[in-house]
């Protein structure tokens, strides 16, 4: 019992199941899922449909976070991928090519690997913090976006292209998939291979990593470069779904909610250690509550509210001082039970 | 003449804003009047208040992602009490003023006390200011009070035609008492001091707890006296104002030559970068045919630009150091 404690999804797990057993209480046809022209339909399907990007960008972000690093320039890489895909789309004569939505996916992709790039050399070969080197993206990334769309919103007709947000595979979004593909290709890697271990190694301490052999530029550099591409395939996944591109507001706050789903994911802001399968359960709290909020009738506005005290509580549990504050306070109330009370916090 | 090192980015800042404005000039007719410079510090007073505050976080080490959401906070708070509740703006401007120091003030106790990164805790308070706006309403509240309307509408005339408003001269008195209080007080010494190492300065024995949780509480009293002037220049509150305000102004911060890492910097630099986010979109308006967006992406090059100039200078001078 006590083991299962300590796991580091059991709290994200209780709270994800405390969600979802509100929502049955509510409405009880919460967990219903019907078959309708071969595909599922149900509030469980949706959350994992419209929390796939989300679910992405997420596990990019882990392994910058994992790294010490941060990126906040998703959310326009996000926008830029959507829009230049599109944009190729929209050009094209017969937007049902093959051909047109295979270039069309290859240009978005390797733009968010330039653009992961672009971030990795700020932040490995130029030293710059990673707070503001992904700032700079950031700010003009949503101009560029703008750029590629004309500031309008490019709306496409192309059956092909829409099968990747909102088509189905073997009864279930065609989304989940990709989702799942891009979590195990980023669990493999790096819990098969020691690609995980360098990240780690690198999160703890750069300078000591670089001195045990390991070439601290190159997996920073790789990482970043791999949130990129995360974030790019979530763009098309977006865009693909409503079937345009909007510049200004496509992805817009994606990096504060994919920061979020890494941290109640149990993953520390100061690098070091990472768990992948925490954040896609983050993923999927933020995506459920969002869900609920809407379900309940509550304005969705105040999801910010309530996602503001989850940063801050999910952050306090994670602060040395805060628990120590806790610590002292139990120690002082001679409080019987006080190994116990340390594990729940810890 | 040999110029100092550590005054190299100011003087870059300076000279960019001279240049830009000379470029400017020359290119559009009527852009090199009085009014237009005017124009700038009119249309940017309340992103030269935010700014100022911002510097001294910056200039402190941390960062305080909250500013806009505070702003929008403090337009909705005093749209709502003024306009729906009918109280005297003489009360509502202390109460909002007030309201943004306490959550300033909140937020720097817990980066200080718990020692967690500024960055998710004023990311958290911008989640929740953000989030209040809503609370209070999410529709626009326009305010027609008539202290409002004069305020907003008050032009005093300056020699040569040309006027300014009284938000205008309320962002240069800030910018001013910043200025004084960074370089000749102890509070001001104090936050430079604990910009270059927090460490040395607990050693040194200052008060690093009340200088923290001090900058803290400046910027949100900042942003909030940004949001009433930010009032007065919409004249309505509502919870989708300034939008990724953090960002244009940590920009403005940087360009004007403060180091993100802390310690380094000017108020007054800040000042000169706020007017050139200001040139930037007033030429950019002269151009029209230029785009907004294009104000992004230059400002993402400018921001780009000083980085880079600040890591070679910072290099330079930790290897004179060896």
């Amino acid at each position: 019992m006590g083991k299962l404690y300590k796991h580091h999804l059991f709290w994200p797990l209780c709270i994800l199941a405390a969600l979802l057993l509100f929502n049955l209480l509510y409405s009880p046809d919460f967990f219903s899922i019907t078959m309708h022209d071969g595909h599922l339909y149900g509030s469980l399907i949706d959350i994992l449909n419209f929390g796939a990007p989300l679910i992405l960008v997420a596990i990019g972000m882990t392994l910058v976070v994992a790294t010490k690093g941060i990126d906040l320039s998703v959310g326009s890489i996000v926008a830029i991928s959507g829009a230049l895909a599109c944009l190729t789309i929209s050009k094209g004569t017969d937007q049902n090519a093959l051909g047109l939505i295979v270039i069309s996916i290859l240009l978005a992709v390797g733009l968010s690997v330039l653009l992961g790039a672009w971030n990795g050399l700020l932040v490995s070969v130029a030293g710059i913090q990673p707070i503001i080197a992904t700032l700079i993206l950031m700010v003009a990334g949503r101009g560029i976006a703008q750029l590629v769309t004309g500031g309008q919103i490019i709306t496409v007709s192309s059956s092909k292209y829409s099968y990747i947000g909102s088509g189905a595979l073997a009864t279930l979004p065609f989304s989940i998939f990709v989702v799942v593909l891009m979590l195990v290709v980023a669990l493999l890697l790096t819990r098969k291979t020691s690609l995980g271990l360098f990240i780690e190694s690198v999160g703890c301490n750069p300078t000591a990593s670089l001195m045990a052999g390991i070439r601290a530029n190159w997996v920073i550099l790789s990482v970043y470069v791999f949130c990129g591409v995360c974030a790019g395939i979530a763009g098309l996944i977006l865009s693909s779904n409503v079937s345009s591109a909007d510049g200004n507001n496509a992805g817009l706050w994606y990096e504060l909610d994919a920061i979020l789903a890494v941290v109640i994911g149990g993953t520390s802001l100061n690098g070091g250690r990472f768990y992948l399968t925490g954040t896609v359960i983050g993923a999927l709290i933020i995506q459920t509550l969002t869900t609920t909020i809407y379900m309940i009738g509550v304005p969705p506005e105040i999801t910010l509210v309530v996602k503001s005290f989850v940063v801050l509580a999910v952050c306090l549990i994670q602060s040395d001082s805060f628990r120590a504050a806790i610590f002292y306070r139990w120690k002082t109330r001679h409080y019987p039970g006080e190994k116990e009370s340390i594990r729940h916090v810890s | 003449m040999s110029l100092n090192r550590k005054y190299i980015p100011i003087v870059v800042t300076i000279l960019l804003f001279l240049l830009m404005f000379t470029a400017g000039s020359f290119r559009y007719t009527g852009f090199f009047s009085l009014q237009v410079l005017m124009n700038l510090l009119i249309d940017n007073a309340f992103l030269l208040i935010t700014a100022v505050g911002m510097s001294f976080v910056i200039l402190s080490g941390g960062i305080d992602l909250s500013v806009g959401s505070i702003i929008a906070l403090s337009t909705m708070v005093s749209a709502s009490l003024v306009q729906q509740h009918g109280w005297s703006p003489a009360v509502v401007i202390p109460l909002v003023l007030l309201m943004g120091a306490a959550f300033g003030c909140g937020m720097g106790a817990i980066i200080h006390y718990f020692k967690i990164q500024p960055f998710i805790v004023t990311l958290a308070g911008m989640f929740m200011a953000r989030g209040l706006c809503y609370v209070i309403s999410i529709d626009t509240i326009t305010i027609d009070n008539p202290f409002y309307t004069s305020v907003a509408q008050t032009k005093i005339a300056l020699p040569g035609g040309s006027f300014i408003s009284i938000s205008a001269i309320i962002a240069l008195i800030i910018a001013a008492i910043a200025i004084f209080i960074a370089h000749y007080t102890r509070f001001g010494r104090n936050v430079y001091a604990l910009g270059g190492s927090e460490q040395s300065s607990l050693l040194m024995g200052l008060p690093v707890a009340r200088t923290k949780v001090l900058v803290y509480t400046l910027s949100g009293l900042c942003s909030s006296l940004a949001g009433i002037v930010f009032t007065f220049y919409m004249l309505s509150g509502y919870g989708l104002h300034a939008v990724g305000f953090e960002l244009d102004t940590i920009a403005a911060v940087v360009i004007g030559g403060t180091l993100l890492t802390g310690g380094v910097g000017y108020v007054l630099g800040t000042f000169f970068g706020v007017l050139i986010q200001g040139v930037i979109q007033t030429i950019i308006s002269f151009e029209g045919t230029l785009s907004s967006w294009w104000t992004k992406i230059v400002i993402g090059l400018l921001l780009f630009v000083f980085i880079l100039l600040q890591r070679v200078l910072s290099a330079n001078r930790s290897s004179l150091k060896q």
